[in-house]
């Protein structure tokens, strides 16, 4: 039996894109873990303890500390459990990893969120400021199998929030941001996680999820465009 | 091969002051190059076409964006003088973590009460607030980093040379609000390194002053 200080958990939400990258990168790594759901509309006790600052999900802890921000903790289980690594060696490439982990959660997170619940040429808008940001990454993959080169690293981890949250929920949003057309390379790219058994493993089920969105979306009263 | 370092810049960006220290505490020479924010060289627009923003650090011949990611980038090229982050893995994503709290924070609450006209009141009871929060992180330590000055003291310090401005277009004071965070910001200035990068706040205050007057608000 495993020492109590061993421990590994992780604080998170099925639906969560954070909470996932958590999940895919632990089990990259092969590291057990014990996963403790979190009602985020109704935040436990233990998760305000955790993470006193931001109150968010997920939050990682081992040996009874606990870490939070999803890319801080990637770093954390990269750093950790050096099997597999998440992140280059090259110190040039890992700062270009790191740049574009950034990227995607300050730029194309909000400009993809921004779309959501918008109509018209304010919606219209909203699209070309996010497809203007994905086009860096459409350039990121050209010749790559995927952003982290022959294995899924650092930036795939990160950008699963692109391929299983944003694409996966184009129809319920009611428009398609990414189409193929304009980023055949993305559309390959999600091929190629939809053939990884990590992937597999730890993405959402796609009918649940969906469920999920449009009962969400009922709930804040957003209508698809 | 020679290194060749070059520091795209704007003397008075907290974020650019981040480089400049992490480079003086390896004790690394640069080529700096003052950037025109209004009109920006052809050099940064190609070497950050994403951001478009300074600083970026240019390291024989190949671009590193955003400050954070420069001084990482900075302590794992040249390892051997004054490490900038801790090397216990959980110590590092303590700094990581701080450091990012710092960038979503501060700025972004910091710029209301200079930038904009009606928010400065409700900004400046927020910044006080991330300020205290950041006061009680640092507790009783020297630094942030404990004893070592580091990673999390690099990337709020910078923000200290732009507080006369905050007072005065917030109307408080942070020194009586948080008289530990200034304690602790005097002792980072007395490390050459801070002292060379930082601005005088009086120069920082006469050019945001200028900035209103043009962008009307004066």
């Amino acid at each position: 039996m495993a020492e109590r200080s061993e421990e590994v958990k992780l604080l998170g939400m099925w639906a969560s894109p954070f909470s996932r990258r958590i999940e895919i990168a632990l089990t990259i790594k092969g590291v057990s873990y014990e996963f403790s759901e979190q009602d985020i509309t109704n935040k436990s006790a233990l998760l305000l303890q955790l993470n006193p600052v931001h109150k968010m999900i997920p939050v990682l802890v081992h040996h009874v500390k606990p870490i939070s921000e999803s890319l801080v903790i990637l770093e954390y289980i990269d750093d950790t459990w050096q099997n597999n690594p998440i992140l280059p060696q090259d110190p040039y490439e890992k700062a270009m990893a790191r740049f574009w982990a950034k990227f995607i959660d300050e730029q194309i997170c909000v400009a993809a969120m921004n779309v959501v619940g918008k109509t018209g040429e304010e919606k219209d808008a909203a699209v070309e400021a996010t497809r203007d940001l994905l086009k860096f990454l459409e350039k990121e993959l050209v010749g790559k199998d995927f952003f982290g080169g022959k294995n899924l690293g650092f930036v795939d981890i990160a950008a699963t929030l692109i391929a299983f949250w944003l694409m996966r929920t184009e129809e319920i949003v009611g428009v398609k941001v990414v189409p193929v057309e304009i980023f055949p390379e993305i559309h390959r790219w999600v091929k190629n996680l939809l053939a990884n058994d990590v992937i597999k493993k730890c993405i959402p089920p796609e009918d649940e999820h969906l469920r999920y969105i449009k009962d969400r979306m009922v709930k804040l009263n957003i209508k698809p465009a | 091969m020679a290194e060749e370092v070059i520091l795209l810049d704007f003397w008075a960006s907290m974020f650019g002051m981040r480089t400049r220290i992490a480079l003086a505490e390896k004790r690394i020479k640069y080529d700096y190059r003052e950037e025109d924010l209004w009109n920006k060289s052809s050099l940064l627009l190609e070497m950050n076409p994403v951001h478009k923003k300074i600083p970026v650090l240019i390291h024989n011949g190949k671009p590193v964006c955003e400050s954070l990611i420069q001084i990482e980038y900075i302590d794992e090229i040249w390892p051997d003088k004054n490490s900038l982050l801790p090397s216990d893995p959980y110590k590092r994503a303590h700094a990581k973590f701080w450091a990012d709290f710092i960038d979503k924070k501060v700025n972004v609450t910091a710029r209301k009460i200079w930038a904009k006209i009606g928010e400065e009141e409700e900004a400046s009871k927020e910044l006080i607030e991330i300020l205290k929060t950041l006061e009680n992180e640092l507790g009783d330590k020297t630094y942030f980093g404990d004893e070592t000055f580091g990673y999390v003291d690099i990337a709020l310090i910078g923000f200290s040379s732009w507080f006369e401005v905050y007072d005065k277009y917030g109307n408080v004071n942070i020194e009586s609000e948080c008289p530990n965070l200034i304690a602790w910001a005097k002792r980072c200035l007395e490390r050459e390194s801070v002292a060379k990068a930082l601005p005088k706040s009086e120069k920082i205050t006469t050019f945001i002053s200028e900035l209103r007057k043009k962008l009307g608000f004066e």
